[in-house]
């Protein structure tokens, strides 16, 4: 588990005796950003009408992001189109820089994706209200349910929307870090049963290396586009 | 009872360094609060100086030119249409040209030949008259020369008769009678 240890580098930062050191955790957060920044810059840097290679990564990704949100939350939601494409973003490349051995992988932190998690779920209901007042209760009101059931059912959607935060948060941490430490493990195989048994342990980790990154993508794909399902609860009330 | 109590106390302070211990080292370092501040902290300002970045540089970039591109592809494209239309116009032109000129040289073909026809029907007409009008002179003169032939004729065997009597018996006949035999025989050929 060494791996997920958040230390400190550099001199303790502390405001008012809360400790906001730069840890390895930041770094890689940095790192991140940056990486993605310099792509993009680099991307959009010389614009013309036959794409570069980078730039045509960016426009994919534009397009990519842009046809995910309007096909799950429809026009309305074009406004949060650039947080939902920084979250996207972040999170892959957050995911995909894990994937590189000695690495820190940040999403494997409940706290960094539970961070992310609330600021959405927050964010979210916030403009549910401010779209549609109190209306927007009617969201744990759904339409056609017989009169003796809807207390239940009120109860029910409640506590599912409540735990929204908690789900996104969880789905994300407990992927990247069972990844990471299943890895850990087989390749812990692979040096303890030496050069005799340690083929098959090295060929479930090659493999645990493709799932691996798959599941990075995914991830960070299933956290947009569920993003993007609940901003279209909020924006276009069905219930 | 004081027994009891220190026994309770260790069993404490054990369970309490084994958790420790395990969130330390064995546990997951995920649950350790130690640097819960520090992580949130710097996810705000990375996340935030990203959001910023790319919301307010990068993405207007990357659509301005989408939607350049978008509008240059239809401007070529409407162009490209127009261009076909009017290749199509003129193409339809030229099939009329063509179509038109092709009637014209039917029409002037016909005419030619309606003309050629006409003047080689006058100048035979005319040469048929002609070769008539002397046909008829021709015939007018052979009938005429049918006419007289028999007088003719007859004068002469009534000449040529008198000379071979008269060379043959020395007699001179008289005119009149071998003109009634010559009529006579002429008269029975002309039966025959």
């Amino acid at each position: 588990m060494t791996q997920f240890n958040v230390y400190r580098i550099g001199p303790e930062i502390k405001i008012s005796e809360i400790d906001i050191s730069f840890t390895n955790a930041s770094l890689f957060m940095a790192i991140s950003t940056i990486t993605i920044l310099l792509i993009f810059n680099f991307g959009t840097k010389k614009n013309s009408i036959i794409p570069s290679k980078l730039q045509l990564l960016g426009e994919l990704s534009y397009s990519f992001v842009s046809k995910m949100i309007s096909d799950t939350a429809g026009t309305k939601a074009k406004p949060y189109f650039s947080f939902i494409f920084s979250l996207f973003m972040f999170v892959l490349f957050c995911n995909m820089l894990g994937m590189i051995p000695y690495t820190f992988t940040v999403t494997s932190h409940i706290i960094v994706t539970f961070v992310l998690a609330a600021f959405i779920f927050i964010g979210v209901t916030i403009i549910g209200f401010i779209k549609h007042g109190l209306g927007y209760l009617k969201l744990f009101v759904p339409s056609g349910v017989p009169m003796v059931l809807l207390p239940l059912i009120v109860v029910i959607e409640i506590i599912s929307y409540l735990s929204r935060p908690i789900s996104l948060s969880v789905r994300l941490f407990a992927n990247m870090m069972a990844g990471h430490t299943m890895m850990k493990v087989f390749g812990g195989f692979v040096v303890s049963l030496g050069i005799v048994g340690g083929w098959l342990p090295l060929g479930f980790s090659v493999a645990l290396t493709g799932l691996e990154i798959l599941v990075a993508f995914l991830q960070a794909y299933v956290f947009a586009i569920l993003t993007c399902i609940y901003l279209n609860d909020a924006l276009n009330l069905h219930h | 009872m004081f027994k009891k109590i220190i026994v309770k106390t260790l069993a404490v302070y054990f369970l309490s360094i084994n958790f420790i211990q395990a969130a330390e080292s064995g546990g997951m370092p995920q649950l350790n609060p130690e640097f819960w501040f520090s992580q949130i902290f710097w996810l705000v300002i990375t996340f935030g100086i990203l959001y910023l970045v790319l919301s307010k540089i990068i993405l207007p970039k990357i659509s301005d030119n989408l939607e350049t591109r978008k509008s240059q592809v239809l401007e070529n494209l409407e162009l490209a249409e127009k261009q076909r239309n009017e290749s199509e116009a003129k193409l339809k032109e030229f099939d009329n040209i063509i179509l038109k000129s092709k009637i014209d040289a039917k029409n002037l073909f016909n005419e030619s030949r309606k003309k050629l026809l006409d003047d080689i029907n006058n100048k035979r007409q005319k040469l048929e008259e002609e070769i008539d009008k002397e046909l008829k002179i021709v015939e007018a003169e052979i009938e005429e020369l049918k006419k007289k032939s028999p007088e003719k004729i007859n004068k002469i065997a009534i000449e040529t008769s008198a000379d071979v009597i008269n060379q043959l018996i020395g007699v001179n006949v008289n005119n009149s009678s071998i003109t009634a035999i010559v009529s006579d025989i002429s008269s029975k050929n002309k039966t025959l």
